[in-house]
């Protein structure tokens, strides 16, 4: 059993990343505040039941994210999904490519990069559908692996993969259009699809199927097209064949 | 949907583009078997447009890490410390 006292001493050390968390998953510092306070005092009244050698980093955000929902959540953190599907993987990097903004010493993509502020990259993530930002919030922002999340807000793996992916897929499209209003990219006539190879996308619950079958190696991340100038060199799928495409 | 991995009875598991693609998320997310890993990573080495991409989304997702952290500010600290102790008091048996 692990030790109350023993939780003043932990908890220090994962305030911040609690609170980074609260504030994308509220939206704002007054609600991040007592969200954060609450989260604490649950765990602290848990504690007695937590088991030392396990994740307690993955333990203290399932109390986060239950309390998020049970107590905080709104209509207005609950932002439309549709059209989410229809964006194109890597839709920031195809965009940089197609510009001809990749590939050349890399200034060029970490000026793009360089350009967003904190405040950007904030809003990108807080603009998501609740469930898609704390999906990504918790893979990009901390860390934890597909497992993990899975655990944490207690859905299927297929669905916290879906879900990261498509969300990823959203915040490129965001952050392009900073870098479109600041001139760093082309505009709509680049945004023609180029790429003709594709893999078909795969739903959450094949995803979740295959990882159920133990086939994790078989999982598509969704990332379903290739990267320009790849396409050209793809083999014709036979089996054991080398693939060179540079 | 054709599949241009495959594994080589004689010797190491080849990687091909479109593989390489469907896997980019869960390599950079570590998400991949070290034996798949390995795979991804041979064909990375020789694949310049795979690479470039693989690139730029490990530095975007450092980029979205690195720029969205915020610090605790001192005074909700102080409040959180404060509740404790005062839970901490409520469960003494008086």
């Amino acid at each position: 059993m692990a030790d109350k006292a023993r939780f003043m001493e932990l908890i220090t050390g994962y305030m911040d990343a609690l609170y980074t968390a609260a504030m994308r998953m509220t939206g704002n510092a007054s609600d991040a505040e007592d969200l954060v306070q609450e989260a604490i005092l649950r765990a602290y009244r848990g504690f007695h039941t937590f088991q030392e050698d396990t994740n307690l980093r993955a333990w203290l955000f399932r109390i986060l994210t239950n309390t998020y929902i049970s107590n905080y959540r709104s209509a207005k953190r609950h932002p439309e999904t549709t059209g989410m599907d229809n964006i194109e993987d890597l839709y920031l990097y195809k965009r940089l490519k197609r510009g001809g903004l990749l590939g050349q010493g890399r200034s060029a993509e970490e000026e793009v990069l360089d350009s967003f502020t904190d405040v950007e990259i904030k809003e990108a993530i807080e603009g998501l559908p609740e469930s898609f930002r704390i999906a990504v919030l918790l893979s990009d922002v901390e860390g934890f692996s597909y497992a993990e999340i899975a655990e944490i807000t207690g859905v299927p793996i297929g669905t916290v993969m879906s879900r990261i992916y498509r969300g990823r897929k959203v915040i490129q499209k965001v952050l392009h259009s900073y870098a479109l209003e600041r001139g760093l990219v082309d505009g709509p006539s680049s945004d023609k699809p180029t790429l003709d190879v594709h893999t078909p996308d795969q739903s959450a619950d094949e995803l979740e199927s295959s990882y159920r079958d133990g086939q994790l190696d078989n999982i598509s991340d969704g990332v379903s097209d290739l990267p320009d100038g790849s396409s050209d060199n793809i083999s014709d799928g036979s089996l054991g064949k080398k693939v060179k495409c540079s | 949907m054709t599949d241009n991995t495959s594994k080589n009875m004689r010797g190491p598991e080849i990687v091909g583009c479109r593989e390489a693609m469907a896997k980019l998320y869960s390599f950079l997310d570590g998400d991949l078997t070290e034996q798949r890993r390995e795979a991804v990573q041979r064909h990375l080495d020789e694949c310049s447009p795979c690479v470039q991409a693989y690139d730029f989304e490990a530095e975007l997702k450092k980029v979205l890490a690195a720029r969205c952290k915020d610090s605790v500010p001192g005074y909700l600290k102080e409040r959180i410390y404060n509740a404790l102790r005062s839970e901490e008091q409520k469960s003494q048996p008086l």
